[in-house]
């Protein structure tokens, strides 16, 4: 997006390195990341974003996807988020995330699995609507699971 | 005077309620310390959501078309009442105070010459209100929070409103739960939840002063960028708040399910142990009774020979 690349131009601090922001991505559930970050890279609604330091103030929601977080210190963290919004303001970026996991917990093979599954289901619930349009939301569910997988890998 | 051996079995059977109510006391606390963590992990999400809801609401302008949820649908005349109590009992006056005022609501609103339906999550809450207004619960939930609460299940019950909601089944949706205020006091609140009530556009959504609610009112007013767009935007929160606002009221009714049940408990073992206290007394001055009057019956044989 051009304001990820408008952004790199000035959130470079004097000696060179990226300057830190404050990030926070919390579920209903509880907190999952909340710390000093140099970038995220989110899944907007209209298109993954990358946030840097100074970012303009930015309300969004989220598509299933991958969030990508490199902190100022330690290692890259990647997370599948399942839906929800995004807020960036005043050097401060927070994630609400619908459901978030570390892309570590998934299993590839399960994951396949359990999309055949619901292909199979889909197949019996085809005189139900509303059952045709749950497994529907679920099979896009589990195949971005498995994309976010791909992309991390 | 009940014999001896009457004594001893009430002793016995005084002993045993007290040591089921204190393992009982000591379930709760381990319980109600694990809802008390749950509730303020959930504390951080709620409040970055009123924030952002009251940050959407300002840029909105007056005279866009407004979602249902926020709107309302322009009347007032069914009202739709969740009543969120705990699936067991044995918890002092916790589910007692919500089906009071529940029926004092009703009462009052069908005064008014409303309809009232009623929307029951938790068994006893629906079992209390069964016997007078049987026919104006539309459905249960229960077994919700059994291992934790997840916000799926808070999720379910916002998703039956919102259905409810889109058939035109109720105008008012207010939900009344106990709100966990210590672990000694939980009070019985009544929190309207569609429409929205909206006073200015900044404490839309955000009953509470939040932290980051007043932080956004003192500082200076950033121009936003929405993706894809405010009402787009605001169309997906609304429900998203919703349930984030059932998931609020659940996990502090299970905080104080528990609390509830931790101070009755504890009321009841200090009560099993001065009946215990009492029942010994009175048990040895029967025995003492018993012991005196066998002595005079051989004394006084003794004299008679």
């Amino acid at each position: 997006m051009s304001d990820a690349a408008e952004t790199t131009a000035h959130s470079m601090t004097e000696d060179g390195n990226a300057a830190a922001f404050q990030f926070e991505m919390v579920s209903p559930e509880k907190i999952l990341v909340s710390e000093k970050v140099t970038m995220v890279t989110i899944p907007g609604e209209a298109g993954d974003f990358g946030v840097l330091a100074r970012h303009a103030p930015l309300l969004s929601s989220l598509r299933p996807g991958l969030v990508t977080v490199t902190p100022a210190e330690g290692e890259v963290m990647r997370f599948f988020v399942a839906g929800g919004f995004a807020d960036v303001c005043d050097n401060h970026c927070a994630v609400l995330a619908e459901q978030a996991t570390d892309i570590a917990e998934f299993d590839r093979a399960e994951l396949e699995e359990k999309l055949r599954n619901l292909q199979d289901d889909l197949a019996f619930a085809k005189d139900d609507t509303m059952k045709t349009l749950q497994v529907n939301r679920e099979i896009a569910l589990a195949k971005a699971r498995i994309e976010a997988l791909d992309l991390a890998a | 005077m009940p014999s001896l051996k009457e004594f001893r079995n009430r002793i016995a059977s005084v002993k045993s309620t007290r040591k089921i109510t204190s393992a009982m006391k000591m379930v709760a606390a381990s319980k109600l310390r694990r809802a008390q963590m749950q509730a303020e992990q959930s504390q951080p999400y709620a409040k970055r959501m009123a924030a952002m809801l009251a940050r959407l609401a300002s840029n909105i302008n007056i005279g866009a078309h407004l979602p249902v949820l926020i709107a309302g649908t322009g009347k007032a005349d069914v009202h739709l009442l969740v009543v969120v109590t705990s699936d067991r009992g044995l918890c002092g006056g916790f589910n007692g105070s919500i089906s009071r005022l529940a029926r004092q609501k009703i009462r009052e609103l069908r005064g008014e010459g409303k309809q009232v339906k009623l929307l029951c999550v938790g068994r006893k809450g629906r079992d209390a209100l069964k016997r007078e207004f049987a026919d104006d619960i539309v459905h249960s939930f229960e077994g919700l929070g059994r291992k934790g609460l997840a916000f799926d299940e808070a999720a379910q019950v916002s998703q039956y409103i919102l259905d409810l909601l889109d058939n035109g089944g109720f105008d008012v949706c207010t939900v009344l739960y106990n709100q966990f205020k210590s672990v000694i006091a939980q009070e019985p609140v009544a929190q309207q939840m569609i429409p929205l009530s909206v006073e200015t556009p900044a404490s839309e959504g955000a009953k509470e002063e939040t932290p980051a609610e007043t932080e956004e009112k003192s500082g200076p007013v950033a121009i936003y960028e929405f993706e894809p767009g405010e009402e787009e935007i605001l169309a997906s929160l609304l429900p998203r708040n919703l349930s984030v606002q059932i998931f609020r009221a659940l996990l502090d009714s299970a905080a104080g399910e528990q609390a509830a049940r931790m101070t009755a408990m504890d009321n009841a073992t200090r009560n099993a142990g001065d009946m215990i206290n009492s029942l010994t007394l009175r048990y040895n001055r029967a025995r003492q009774a018993y012991i005196t009057k066998e002595l005079i019956e051989i004394i006084s044989g003794a004299e008679a020979v």
